[in-house]
């Protein structure tokens, strides 16, 4: 797909999440904003997917290890034609496929994975690329991660694992917003240097801006490339990224916005979209 | 319920063979059954008995080191990408250190994996309470779609990991490393989710899983020459319960169960929560009394642990007591 076009989608799902997030009165919108770009790339132009067949054999596999950023994940999949969009402000509510963490239980299509109990997800995604390389199969895994995620051990046994099993169908996404919860990644636990740190796990690493769907494009093509190990991208991003009061704010985390902030957000993301409009007119 | 025809036992010197080696030999003939069926080793594969499936499929077994958190969701995305994982590690590790990825990961969503937990019990031996699983079963069974299989033999085991490779759904198979007694043999069914009668009796009955059925029948054989009438049951499967059957083996009026685990949370609470709803008389439970192991050869410490047929013979005559 076009980077216009891919840049147009990012629009419409960030202003799903904001509405998603505020019907429901709870949820994660800081961390939903910070991977809309990432995940709609994945979906919209690097996966071998097909929403009129969610479980075809060739499929490339996403697994959302940060589960908690669900509502990017469900905008997406509604937008990509797994589900009629009207679904989406269902969100949180009793009996709804879109479960406040994923549940593929629920029957949701387009979903591989339950996941938001953080640390696991990688591990899974592997499980997946694994059975595509024992079957000779040409399915891909995708997996994005928080940040803050990576304070799990769990995660660096994936990491372990997949590059000693040369997992090069494997592709790994770090949101890398630099918040969790408690406040700046740094300051809860030191992470850094988090390049050298996958590099020595064996990882094929490329650091890109996680805003810039040219960038992320040209990332997925060089994760393909590398055919001896798994790739992780490192994507620098903003939390809250498009609505200016959230972003770089940790209690954007899991907070809700009222009826007035959904407002101004919805405003906001319109005004910049028609500006970005404008722009690329040019 | 018609009682199963067993083999003749000798009480005083059973013939003795390790349930580890029937996990191994169960999924080395799902290996054959179906091409999907993969295991995943925890590091200590020839104490799990694994390694044999690793020496008959090579390319089907995965070395996993030590990192059990890992080696369940990993077997989770597996699963959903339609393989038969099967996961194997000491019982301690692969229902403790994983169990929220059990629970998570593979509950929830029902993924395919199974699960071998080896060294359950104390008989694990000199090893100690580090390393001698006691809580699996309390702490796998409460966890929505899992099933948890105890089987009481060499046989049974086989039986059981093959029946996990074959039907859908997370399993979690308890197995031992000492040689322990076989009582029952290739022919012997095993009818999952079924409580199987293996002695009639009219005044107590026994329900026991694991090891405990031997000592269970030696404890009634005994109980016999006091003039008293014990049935003996096996109930290898735990979850899902079998409550019409173990409805039908508390008609006796008094219940005794015998696990090599702890109490609490195990076999006898799964038996006294459904009898408790059903018909609620007198029960008394053999088992581990919230503690922790220790070192010792394997028979010493049931001894030591009062888990034994003596154990089982004295709660026999303690509930008939308490029998109105």
């Amino acid at each position: 797909m076009e980077i216009k076009e891919l840049e147009k989608k990012t629009w419409t799902i960030r202003k799903d999440i904001i509405k998603m997030i505020a019907a429901a009165g709870s949820g994660h919108p800081g961390g939903s904003l910070s991977a809309t770009d990432v995940m709609t790339v994945l979906y919209f132009d690097e996966m071998n997917v097909d929403p009129a067949s969610p479980k075809k054999e060739d499929r490339d596999y996403f697994v959302l290890s940060k589960g908690h950023v669900c509502p990017a994940l469900y905008a997406v999949l509604a937008r990509r034609g797994y589900f009629d969009p009207a679904e989406l402000i269902t969100l949180r509510k009793l009996g709804s496929r879109l479960q406040g963490h994923p549940g593929i239980n629920k029957g949701l299509p387009g979903l591989e994975a339950s996941t938001g109990s953080l640390g696991q997800g990688l591990s899974i995604a592997g499980g997946f690329a694994m059975a595509a390389k024992l079957d000779g199969k040409p399915n891909r895994a995708y997996c994005i991660l928080g940040d803050g995620e990576l304070d799990e051990g769990n995660v660096w046994e994936a990491a372990m694992s997949a590059a000693h099993y040369k997992l090069s169908n494997l592709c790994a996404i770090v949101d890398n917003n630099g918040l969790q919860i408690d406040g700046a990644l740094e300051d809860v636990m030191g992470l850094n240097p988090l390049f050298e740190k996958w590099k020595s796990f064996g990882w094929n690493v490329i650091e890109i801006d996680g805003h810039s769907v040219q960038e992320i494009k040209e990332a997925f093509a060089k994760a393909r490339e590398c055919k001896d190990a798994p790739s992780v991208i490192i994507a620098k991003t903003v939390k809250g990224k498009g609505v200016s009061f959230m972003e770089n704010v940790a209690g954007w985390h899991g907070v809700a916005p009222n009826e007035e902030q959904e407002k101004a957000a919805l405003a906001e993301l319109d005004e910049k979209e028609k500006q970005w409009e404008a722009a690329s007119a040019k | 319920m018609k009682k199963t025809e067993l083999p003749k036992i000798d009480f005083e010197k059973p013939e003795l063979e390790s349930t580890r080696e029937g996990y191994a030999q169960g999924l080395i003939k799902a290996g054959e059954n179906n091409p999907d069926v993969v295991a995943l080793g925890g590091d200590i594969t020839s104490s799990t008995k694994v390694s044999l499936f690793k020496e008959k499929f090579p390319d089907r077994f995965m070395s996993m080191g030590i990192a059990e958190q890992n080696m369940a969701a990993t077997a989770c995305g597996l699963a959903l990408a339609g393989k038969v994982p099967f996961f194997s590690t000491y019982g301690v590790f692969a229902s403790g250190r994983c169990w929220e990825q059990i629970r998570t990961s593979i509950c929830y969503g029902e993924a395919n994996v199974k699960i071998g937990g080896a060294h359950g019990g104390v008989s694990v031996g000199p090893d100690g309470a580090t390393h001698q699983a006691l809580e699996e079963v309390a702490i796998m069974r409460c966890i929505p779609n899992m099933q948890v299989l105890v089987p009481c033999d060499v046989h049974e085991t086989e039986k059981a990991t093959l029946w996990a490779a074959e039907n859908k759904g997370p399993v979690y198979i308890r197995f031992g490393r000492d040689a322990m007694p076989i009582i029952t043999d290739e022919k012997t069914p095993f009818d999952f989710g079924k409580i199987a009668k293996y002695k009639e009796g009219t005044d107590v009955s026994i329900i026991a899983c694991g090891p405990l059925v031997f000592d269970s029948l030696k404890a009634a054989f005994q109980l016999e020459k006091e003039g008293i009438s014990a049935a003996v049951y096996n109930l290898s499967t735990i979850k899902p319960m079998d409550v019409e059957g173990v409805l039908e083996a508390s008609k006796t009026g008094a219940v005794v169960t015998a696990e090599e685990a702890q109490v609490m949370g195990g076999m006898g609470s799964a038996v006294a929560e459904s009898l408790v709803k059903t018909n609620p008389v007198p029960m008394e439970f053999v088992g581990v009394q919230d503690r922790f192991g220790e070192s010792g050869e394997a028979r010493e410490l049931m001894h030591v642990f009062n888990v034994t047929y003596k154990d089982v013979f004295a709660a026999a005559k303690k509930v008939l007591a308490r029998k109105k």
